[in-house]
């Protein structure tokens, strides 16, 4: 792996940038691996980075449908926070931003992480009980989180209106300073670039179409480009989980929607940090490009189509002209939808499966992206050592019989 | 005349009014019927702007919604829009703009510092760096990095402008007034057919008001007025089809007062928001003209071809008096016509295709030539082009250049409608193919450009539509077939000398692009995330194509298997005020008012929002802080009487033969022994055996019963109510009808209650005796029929009066004036959690059973209910889980935070173990100390215990305690 | 937006519309009879399926009737309205 720098980049530009090594490399795929990855979004190929990385297992392929972090990764709206009310998520949202906060240096790939500080709002006596709720668990998790006053957002983030004469006047919010936005691709390309460094082979457009079984245990998946064997097969493909689990005899118990989000055109910089607002429902950053980028709740009903409507985004610019009334001249330059699948207790699934030697992760619903570091770190685990981290055991299959729910709905602020 | 480069006639421009304007501090003037663009160019203006990375100097490149250099803010100050196209602005008097993106000026700009460097900064150069030393990306790299973001200033003031929205519904939506637009919504109307039209310019006619075109012995134009002026199609100008959704839902802005200065604005909104969900579809959206690839393709001076005419036609403004017209479609020879015709000088028409048979109709030709860099600083001063057969190079002086690459059909829409795109060889770009929804594109937009086909082919289109929606509609002469396109070269790379353009404003190389796929970013939608192509504020309508034939040209594929992003709407920016629309400020969500609220409010109450009303939450006196006012209304409660008002509890009339029943599935507890006039609490699981809602249910009738729920949950109740009726026990005969707002409430609690009452009743004997606890009488209250219910929340004496909605302002002013001291939310919550009552959303948060309540008396075990088999499941049956119990500071004059956790000892290092949570926490004045409910792991066994709260406030030591604070034995209830 | 054809009022927006998940999810009728696993199925366990779903909506802003549909989950055309308890149609060949 050509080791990037800024003496990489000035060495490369006195020869006009004609010698860079490819990013990953476009094998075919081999008859069988240990371990076949199915989905290359962000927590597939982190999954297999940390496969090879922290486990020394590299005899591992990352299968594709269509282009390398097409998915979700691509689309999202890059918040990165680990204030989760319960123990179990703030755990393994903790783990991930630590991860995150090494991450550039990790991958020698800059996924440009800027912890700008992420609010949460609050707009009723019922949002401020169950925000300082949260931030008392966040403190006492070793998670940063403090509690501002209505006065304190407007310090920490001048543009926002804290006017009481609005419908949902802003009463305070929690803040965690850690927390911020990345750059969505880049964590992908970098987790990829790493991967394939350590012998992944990615495969792109490589559709996997069955999961083959013997007696219980899986032996490869069935893929357009051919049988592909393997001891261990992980399903880790967001929106599309259940019709994998469905190729090898499972249910889950997620279904798909449409999630949407948007970018304004760019602006000079007027918004450091990022701001989420479930009451009005909202949440909204300014990238570094300048673009606004917005997004809120999913559409209401099951959908792969990618794309929502767009009442969904006026309802949210309508809870924006609220927080920030100055934007109402930033333009809308562009919107699109992503498929989240969203499990019933808003937490998700990282665990084994009934069928032996078959893993899934699934159901991050809208709030993957923060947790790719720490998804792919607890799944490789679980795949390598065929048993879940502490950090995953809470986030298995078997919890919907037990009842044992981790239930993010409540206090989790917006869901993402 | 209105600058150097007006002509002295033509154009659609009123030359009987001067326009003055000012760009960037310079007064310039113009006329009705300019931009802000024809009106610069006319003026002589080249520079107007600059690139979003290099900083680099652009003129402006195109006359429309495609144009990616000529962005300003308009109107800097309080009206300020950012980023709008200077192509698309509608000149008025007095009009002031500011270039963008440029420091301390536009003609000396220190960004430009950036394109000295610009041989470290290309297609993904920063993911490679500032990654050492790590110390300093948080604080000099990033913010560095920021601090070049965005194009204009983001405006700082509040909007005046307001926006509105409209729905509507058509037969036929025709996007694009072009010639085949008119002929397609004339042909749709003339069969009767409800039409919508719409078209984003002021005038309606598309291409045809660009240039020379003649539809039979009739000017384009004239032909354009005479169409419309004849047909019963809603016109809609100004108006931008800027999303295709499902179901052929269309939706487009129209922009009101283009064209109005501020002042003159006033009332009208901005824009209006079309949601048209139209039968059909016809797409006539026109196509785009491609730039080339050269280097120094963004010379201020190098314009679309297409747009010279436009300039001239529409504006009567001859953008240079010397060019060469670079040609890789056959158009550009009658773009270089036009110029020579209005006086320009062509000086020569490079065509790259060395087999074209265009005529140059006398102007000097070079076929096979190949732009090799533009020439000039600043500006352009001239071109050199590599010439067939030997390539020899030879440069040419001209002041303009115009460059033609093909058309691209505008296919944004149909994209946006899932319909599929083809690849065309002959025109080098991607066509409308397979369609997904009741649509059709027609003209350009199908990638058709020969004018009388396009007429045919919207009529036709527009009648069979009509026809197919059962319109008698003439049949058309069918179309006739489209005309073999002259194939144009797809650019080969260019070999080198500075940088060629392929997106203009986010500066996107064509060794970007290379680049990008040396790297191994081979996919279409990598090129677009490892170098930004398209992802500019013109979303790549000039650049899309140029980006994906470089690529296939480099990867040796053909440009098909390199495939397109995907189009997203909207297809032109829209301001977020305008998808707001109304929906704001005191529109944002509708209050709803009790009948109580007027005297609140002038009595100085103070109001908390609960599901979509404003309760009173305290009524403070003379000055009193709101623990002092909730402290003397909740005395008066314990020691004389106070009202609540109650009149936002949800109240569901619920009747029918099987509504016992269908109470006793929906509640946990037994509702088939309730006699009439009795009242039962009730508590109602989620499936998942968490409670979900709880109240008061009332027999009120031989098969009627009135059940009370929360404030906020109360739609979701009926609904939950309506969802199990309907979908699972439609065999039940039972009805459900919110009653909320008909019926006001009142509850008068407190050991004087029924002497305040008694005065207001006529035919209810209120003695406890006659009226016992958990009963409703029905009669009389201030001379109207209502009810009252003897039920107690705050475990005082109370009689919760029911009157119709309007009548029940006057009982509570009568009774506060006969000495009731009225209470709001705050000390209910004191009242109620000293006895120990739960609220649903303080002591419950979706994970919380019954059991763990302590309400395990309240879950009959005779009967099956909604959640009674998730209690059993392992989880809820383990003996840790979180239980309600009450806590009293050990320093009794401490209020507890709400929302604090609870530990076993204080301090400790992260991950400290959680106990639980304070639920809710007051001030008693009865009891003279805090305390507080809360839910602790166990807890039931641990009364007694002492443990810490922990608050952002502090730690404090609490002792565990049975949560009813008060009247245990309910000695109380009845006075 | 789609538009939903409500089987009493007629065509109308999505927006007046709740979205009630899977149909045909009947309850248990004797919940006690069933295994923890069993239970779970019927509370979490969702078919997902990229095609035709068979999906429940109620006409919130209007009659406020819950009704039945098909709904093919990545075109989103409208393949079958049919009333509740009625069985699930066969979607059309067309449905894609």
């Amino acid at each position: 792996m050509a080791r990037y720098s800024i003496f990489s980049l000035a060495r490369n530009a006195l020869t006009g940038h004609r010698d860079w090594p490819k990013l990953w490399r476009a094998p075919e795929p081999r008859p069988a691996y240990e371990v076949v990855i199915v989905g290359g979004g962000g927590h597939g190929l982190a999954t297999a980075y940390y496969l090879a990385k922290e486990h020394g297992v590299t005899d591992v392929a990352v299968v594709e449908r269509g282009w390398l972090a097409g998915g979700n990764i691509a689309r999202n709206t890059t918040i990165i926070r680990s204030n989760y009310l319960w123990d179990e998520s703030a755990a393994i949202y903790e783990h991930g931003l630590k991860l995150w906060e090494g991450l550039s240096r990790e991958l020698n790939f800059n996924v440009m992480l800027r912890q700008r500080g992420v609010l949460n709002l609050a707009h009723t006596e019922h949002d401020v009980r169950e925000s300082i709720r949260r931030v008392n668990a966040n403190r006492l998790n070793g998670v940063d989180a403090e509690w501002v006053d209505a006065e304190g957002v407007k310090a920490f983030c001048p543009p926002i209106s804290i006017s009481p004469k609005v419908r949902y006047p802003v009463l305070g919010a929690t803040l965690q300073r850690r927390g911020g936005v990345a750059r969505h691709d880049a964590v992908a390309w970098g987790y990829a670039r790493g991967a394939d460094a350590r012998g992944v082979d990615i495969l792109q457009h490589c559709e996997v179409t069955g999961i083959r079984r013997v007696a219980g245990r899986v032996t490869g998946v069935e893929t357009s480009r051919g049988f592909i064997g393997a001891k261990k097969v992980a399903l880790v493909a967001a929106g599309h989980s259940s019709m994998l689990a469905e190729m090898a005899g499972l249910r889950l118990p997620v279904e798909s929607h449409p999630l949407q989000a948007m970018v304004s055109e760019p602006l000079k910089p007027v918004l450091d940090c990022v701001v989420m607002s479930n009451a009005v429902h909202v949440y909204i950053s300014q990238s570094d490009k300048g673009e606004l980028v917005l997004g809120a709740g999913i559409d209401a009903f099951n959908s792969y189509g990618q794309r929502g409507g767009l009442h969904v985004l006026e309802d949210q610019l309508a809870a924006l002209m609220q927080l920030f009334p100055s934007f109402s001249r930033a333009r809308l330059l562009r919107s699109w939808g992503g498929i989240v699948d969203v499990c019933p207790d808003a937490s998700p699934i990282v665990s084994k499966t009934p069928v032996e030697g078959l893993y899934i992760n699934c159901g991050w619903g809208t709030g993957g992206f923060k947790a790719t570091p720490s998804s792919g770190w607890t799944f490789a685990h679980t795949i390598a050592r065929d048993e879940p981290h502490p950090l995953n055991a809470p986030f298995a299959l078997d919890r919907f019989t037990s009842g044992a729910l981790i239930d993010e709905h409540g206090a989790a602020a917006v869901a993402h | 005349m209105t600058g150097p480069r007006r002509l002295p006639e033509g154009g659609r421009i009123d030359r009987s009014r001067d326009l003055s304007f000012r760009f960037d501090g310079r007064r310039y003037t113009g006329h009705p019927g300019d931009t802000l663009a024809s009106a610069l160019l006319a003026g002589g203006v080249r520079l107007f702007g600059r690139s979003f990375k290099y900083h680099r100097p652009r003129g402006v490149m195109a006359a429309g919604a495609e144009e990616p250099n000529a962005l300003v803010l308009l109107e800097p100050g309080r009206f300020a829009e950012p980023n709008l196209r200077a192509t698309e602005i509608e000149l008025y008097d007095g009009l002031t703009a500011e270039s963008v993106n440029r420091w301390p000026s536009l003609r000396f700009d220190l960004g430009a510092a950036t394109g000295l460097a610009s041989g470290l900064f290309v297609a993904g150069f920063y993911y490679k760096t500032f990654m050492w030393p790590p110390s300093w990306w948080n604080r000099i790299y990033a913010p560095a990095i920021r601090r070049m973001a965005g194009l204009a200033k983001a405006p700082g003031e509040p909007d005046p402008e307001i926006y509105e929205h409209r729905h509507a519904h058509c037969d036929i939506l025709v996007v694009g007034g072009g010639p085949a637009g008119i002929a397609a919504a004339c042909a749709a109307a003339a069969a009767g057919a409800r039409v919508v039209l719409a078209d984003e310019r002021p005038l309606p006619g598309g291409s045809l008001l660009d240039g020379p075109q003649r539809i039979g012995a009739e000017d384009g134009p004239a032909w354009a007025a005479r169409m419309l002026a004849g047909t019963s199609a809603q016109m809609l100008p100004r108006t931008t089809a800027f999303g295709y959704y499902d179901h052929n839902f269309v939706t487009l802005a129209e922009r009101l007062t283009e064209g109005l200065a501020p002042s003159e604005r006033a009332g009208r909104p901005r824009q209006r928001i079309w949601h048209v969900r139209a039968r059909r579809v016809v797409l006539a959206t026109g196509a785009h003209e491609r730039p080339l690839v050269f280097p120094g393709n963004d010379r201020p001076g190098v314009m679309l071809a297409g747009a010279v005419t436009a300039y001239i036609h529409r504006h009567a403004v001859l953008p240079g008096s010397r060019a060469v017209f670079l040609a890789n479609d056959d158009s550009v020879y009658a773009a270089a016509r036009e110029f020579a015709r209005h006086g320009g000088e062509v000086a020569a028409i490079a065509d790259l295709r060395a087999d074209s048979t265009a005529d140059g109709g006398g102007l000097p030709v070079l076929r096979g030539a190949a732009p090799v860099r533009s020439l000039g600083h600043g500006r352009v001063r001239g071109i050199e082009v590599a010439t067939a057969p030997d390539g020899r190079t030879r440069r040419i002086a001209c002041d303009l250049v115009a460059m033609g690459g093909g058309w691209n059909p505008a296919v944004h829409l149909f994209s946006q409608s899932r319909g599929a795109l083809r690849w065309d060889d002959g025109l080098r770009t991607f066509v409308p193919g397979r369609s997904a929804q009741a649509e059709r594109s027609v003209g350009a937009a199908a990638g058709r450009f020969d004018l009388e086909g396009c007429i045919a082919e919207g009529a036709e289109a527009g009648a069979a539509f009509a026809r197919e929606l059962g319109f008698e509609a003439s049949v058309p002469p069918a179309p006739p077939g489209r005309p073999p396109h002259p194939a144009a070269a797809l650019l080969s790379p260019p070999t080198g000398g500075g940088k060629a353009f392929v997106d203009f404003q986010n500066d996107v190389t064509a060794s970007d692009v290379a680049l990008a796929r040396r790297e191994g970013m081979h996919s279409v939608e990598h090129l677009k995330r490892w170098t930004t192509l398209g992802m500019a504020t013109d979303q790549g309508k000039t650049s899309n194509i140029n980006g994906l034939a470089l690529m296939a040209a480099g990867l040796g594929v053909p440009p098909a298997a390199v495939g397109h992003t995907t189009f997203r709407p909207p297809y032109t920016p829209v301001p977020f005020g305008a998808l707001a629309g109304r929906n704001i400020a005191a529109l944002a969500d509708p209050v709803r008012r009790t009948p109580m609220q007027d005297w609140q409010e002038a009595g100085g109450a103070v109001f908390e929002p609960v599901g979509q009303w404003l309760r009173a939450r305290y009524y403070p006196r003379d000055g009193e802080t709101m623990r002092e006012a909730v402290a003397r209304e909740c005395r008066a409660v314990r020691e004389a009487a106070g009202i609540l008002d109650a009149s936002t509890l949800g109240k569901i009339d619920i009747r029918g033969p099987d509504a016992a029943e269908f109470l006793n599935r929906i509640y946990t507890n037994g509702w088939k022994t309730l006699g009439i006039g009795r009242c039962r609490y009730g508590l109602m699981l989620g499936e998942d055996g968490m409670v979900f809602d709880d109240g008061v249910t009332t027999r009120t009738g031989e098969h009627r019963y009135l059940m009370t729920t929360t404030s906020g949950n109360a739609a979701a109740v009926l609904e939950w109510l309506e969802e199990w009726l309907q979908t699972e026990w439609p065999e039940l005969r039972v009805y459900c009808t919110s009653v909320t707002e008909q019926w006001g409430t009142i509850t008068v609690s407190g050991p004087h209650a029924r002497v305040l009452l008694e005065p207001l009743v006529e035919d209810i004997d209120l003695d406890p005796a006659a009226f016992p606890f958990l009963s409703m009488r029905e009669g009389r209250i201030d001379g109207v029929p209502g009810r009252i219910f003897r039920i107690a929340f705050t475990g005082e004496l109370s009689y919760e009066v029911n009157l119709p909605w309007r009548r029940a302002a006057p009982v509570w002013a009568k009774l506060a004036e006969a000495g009731a001291v009225p209470y709001g939310t705050e000390a209910m919550h004191v009242l109620r959690a000293e006895k120990g009552f739960i609220v649903v959303g303080h002591e419950t948060d979706g994970t919380v059973t019954p059991v763990d309540l302590g309400m395990e008396r309240m879950l009959s075990s005779r009967k099956d209910f909604i959640g009674r088999r998730s209690l059993q499941r392992p989880d809820c049956l383990r003996a840790d889980r979180k239980q309600l119990v009450g806590l009293l500071p050990e320093d009794a004059s401490e209020v507890l935070q709400e929302g604090a956790q609870l530990v076993e000892a204080p301090g400790g290092a992260p991950p400290v173990p959680m106990l639980g949570h304070v639920t809710s926490s007051y001030w008693s004045p009865t009891m003279g100390r805090g305390f507080a409910l809360a839910l602790v792991r166990g807890g039931r066994a641990r009364h007694g215990d002492r443990i810490w709260a922990s608050a952002t406030t502090g730690e404090s030591r609490v002792r565990i305690v049975d949560p009813v604070f008060y009247d245990r034995e309910g000695a109380r209830l009845d006075g | 937006m789609m538009r939903i054809e409500c089987p009493w009022c007629g065509g109308r927006d999505e927006t007046e519309f709740h979205y009630g998940g899977e149909a045909h999810i009947a309850r248990p009728p004797d919940p006690d009879a069933l295994s923890d696993e069993a239970w779970a199925d019927y509370l979490f366990m969702r078919a997902n399926p990229k095609g035709v779903h068979a999906e429940r909506w109620m006409h919130a802003q209007g009659c406020r009737r819950w009704f039945n549909l098909l709904r093919h989950t990545v075109s989103h055309d409208i393949v079958a309205v049919y009333p509740m308890g009625a069985p699930r149609p066969e979607a059309p060949e067309t449905a894609r």
